[in-house]
């Protein structure tokens, strides 16, 4: 029988028996926690091992501080101040990504700690990002991590998997977000349930690293492990410029047997939306157009790159935002912040009316960019629109297009670039 | 030390008004995002379920030794372990769904939690206010108050009995040293 990507992977970390439903212990390349959960990490490790070494390898071991960044309540400003001290304390200087970095697992990629056929656990429940370049990244809770910082390794299940395929070119007006709410429209939020997603077809070959971050970081809301993208050339390339180093390649082997296989034509692909208050619950943008709007956010780890941003400047250019619409701009890191500011992409958002802050997950956990209240609808780039998740009031999730258009009409309106 | 892998307390099952299952609960339902600074367990008790529509009142409606009877996919979403947490402060004694959120299950395990999957529990003959009893090692779930049979339930595997027996990850850990 053959292996798929993360059967070789997890083989890669581990002496055990790498069978779906095995449970063996991994070792771990990337062990980090954020601002969220970091504080009870070092809780955990000062009760549970409170005279001995609380870290296996500091150099593999990293904080990043993303959600509510620079903390606006004094619980996350006392709970940051912990892991800040703490990092400096046991941890080379540049393993600590402060207020200022943005999120996490997107500094993981632009900072080359994540690479192809890395295992790397956090915090954070998306940290399953990084399987847009082929990294088995797993989000955990605080115990999983405090023992993955003091032992290097943890225990995991095998997980089965499922092959995706995706062909066809969406519309024009269609972008990697829409492909991706059009994968959870066809398999809901249950349908990758415990398993690792491989995907494949033209339509997933043709994403760049950002569309490929935007399809892999919902993956989650599929309720799957993980969803791996065979990384192409391009993706090497930029791992191994940011990396400094070469690294294996896991492709699956001709004979797996997956648990299923599915294929979706997404020839013609209309821009979607989700409707409140689940990802799964999604239509067709053009359904709901004219529902008018409060506020739009551009955030998030699902859409907060500079190539989403881009798209954004390009509807923006030269217009004004709707005098009723509160728009928020938030991009991921300080990278891409940096690359918003030398190609004039901050002035074209001042010019449109918007909010630009500084690098971070933006709304989320309640973050910088505030939130919702009672009879307010959001329209969001982001990932999840739970009841009460951001705010009393409704959240919309879609792509960055569909999100800016939105804003210029003051109402939800399908994308005309 | 080897704890007790028979348990028996009062079911509490998470249905919504029309008697339904509530599948997709997801973590900020049970431990909402606005009190994710609070890391001491005393206090998380009286925020579980405060985002879950008619189960607000849960930390009142609850008491010590219950077991929890969920739905589908039940802790979906983030990795907060405060959503564990609020239960082990109200004294619940396991965990019982048709299926769970992958980093929900593991942070119940990790915590000692026992966490089983019933893939039917839902639509089996079980109500809120029930006494069952749990065979954790052979899935077997019977209904005392009702003096029935559950459909059978999936045993917990060797590591979710050997930390629960262990008592915390951490403590499994110090024992394979």
């Amino acid at each position: 029988m053959g292996k798929t990507i993360i059967e070789k992977i997890i083989k890669a970390h581990t002496a055990e028996d790498v069978t779906p439903g095995n449970i063996v212990w991994l070792e771990i390349d990337v062990r980090s926690a954020r601002d969220f959960g970091g504080a009870n990490v070092v809780k955990n490790l000062q009760k549970y091992y409170p005279n001995e070494s609380q870290i296996a390898d500091p150099e593999k071991t990293f904080f990043t501080f993303d959600c509510v960044v620079p903390a606006k309540t004094i619980g996350y400003a006392e709970n940051q101040q912990i892991s800040r001290i703490f990092a400096r304390q046991r941890l080379p200087r540049e393993n600590l990504f402060d207020v200022d970095a943005g999120i996490g697992s997107h500094v993981m990629i632009e900072k080359g700690i994540a690479v192809p056929g890395s295992t790397v656990v956090g915090t954070d429940s998306h940290l399953n990002i990084l399987g847009a370049i082929g990294s088995f990244g797993q989000g955990m809770g605080d115990q999983d991590i405090a023992f993955a910082f003091k032992t290097g390794k943890t225990w995991f299940e095998v997980p089965d998997s499922m092959k995706i395929i995706i062909e066809g070119n969406p519309a024009k007006n269609a972008f990697a977000k829409d492909v991706t709410l059009g994968v959870l429209q066809q398999i809901g939020s249950k349908g990758a349930l415990g398993r690792a997603i491989e995907f494949y077809g033209n339509t997933v070959e043709s994403l760049d690293l950002a569309g490929r971050i935007t399809l892999a970081s919902m993956v989650t809301e599929m309720g799957g492990i993980i969803g791996l993208i065979p990384p192409d050339k391009h993706v090497i390339e930029y791992c191994k410029v940011r990396a400094g180093r070469d690294f294996p390649i896991y492709e699956a082997d001709a004979s797996v047997d997956y648990t299923s296989i599915l294929e979706f034509d997404f020839t013609g692909l209309e821009p979607l939306i989700s409707l409140p208050a689940s990802p799964a619950n999604i239509k067709p943008v053009s359904e709901v157009a004219g529902r008018p709007v409060d506020s739009v956010v551009i955030a998030s780890c699902t859409n907060g790159r500079y190539e989403d941003l881009a798209v954004v400047a390009k509807i923006l250019k030269g217009k004004k935002v709707h005098s009723d619409v509160m728009m928020k701009i938030v991009p991921a890191t300080k990278e891409v912040y940096g690359q918003l500011l030398e190609n004039g992409l901050i002035n074209t958002f001042f010019e449109a009316g918007a909010i630009i802050t500084n690098p971070g997950c933006g709304g989320c956990a309640a973050g910088q960019i505030g939130m919702t209240g009672k009879g307010e609808v959001q329209i969001s780039t982001g990932n999840r629109n739970f009841i009460g998740k951001q705010g009393s009031g409704d959240t919309y999730l879609a792509s960055p297009a569909t999100a800016a258009t939105t804003a210029l009409a003051g109402e939800i309106a399908v994308p005309t670039i | 030390m080897k704890k007790a892998t028979i348990l028996e307390g009062r079911a509490i099952v998470i249905k919504d008004i029309n008697r339904k299952a509530i599948d997709d609960i997801d973590t900020d339902m049970i431990f909402h995002n606005r009190h994710l600074h609070i890391t001491d367990i005393k206090e998380m008790g009286q925020f579980a379920f405060g985002n879950l529509q008619g189960w607000e009142d849960f930390s009142e409606r609850t008491k010590s030794g219950d077991i929890l009877i969920v739905g589908k996919n039940f802790g979906a979403g983030s990795s907060r372990q405060q959503a564990v947490d609020c239960f082990r402060a109200l004294g619940v004694q396991m965990i019982i769904g048709e299926s769970f959120g992958a980093i929900y299950k593991r942070n119940t395990i990790n915590s000692g939690l026992p966490l089983m999957i019933a893939s039917e529990i839902m639509t089996d003959n079980i109500e809120t206010g029930d006494k069952i009893k749990v065979n954790l090692e052979t899935g077997e779930i019977a209904n005392i108050s009702r003096d029935t049979l559950l459909k059978k339930a999936s045993p917990l595997s060797k590591v979710q009995l050997d930390i629960y027996n262990a008592g915390t990850l951490f403590e499994y850990g110090k024992a394979l040293d």
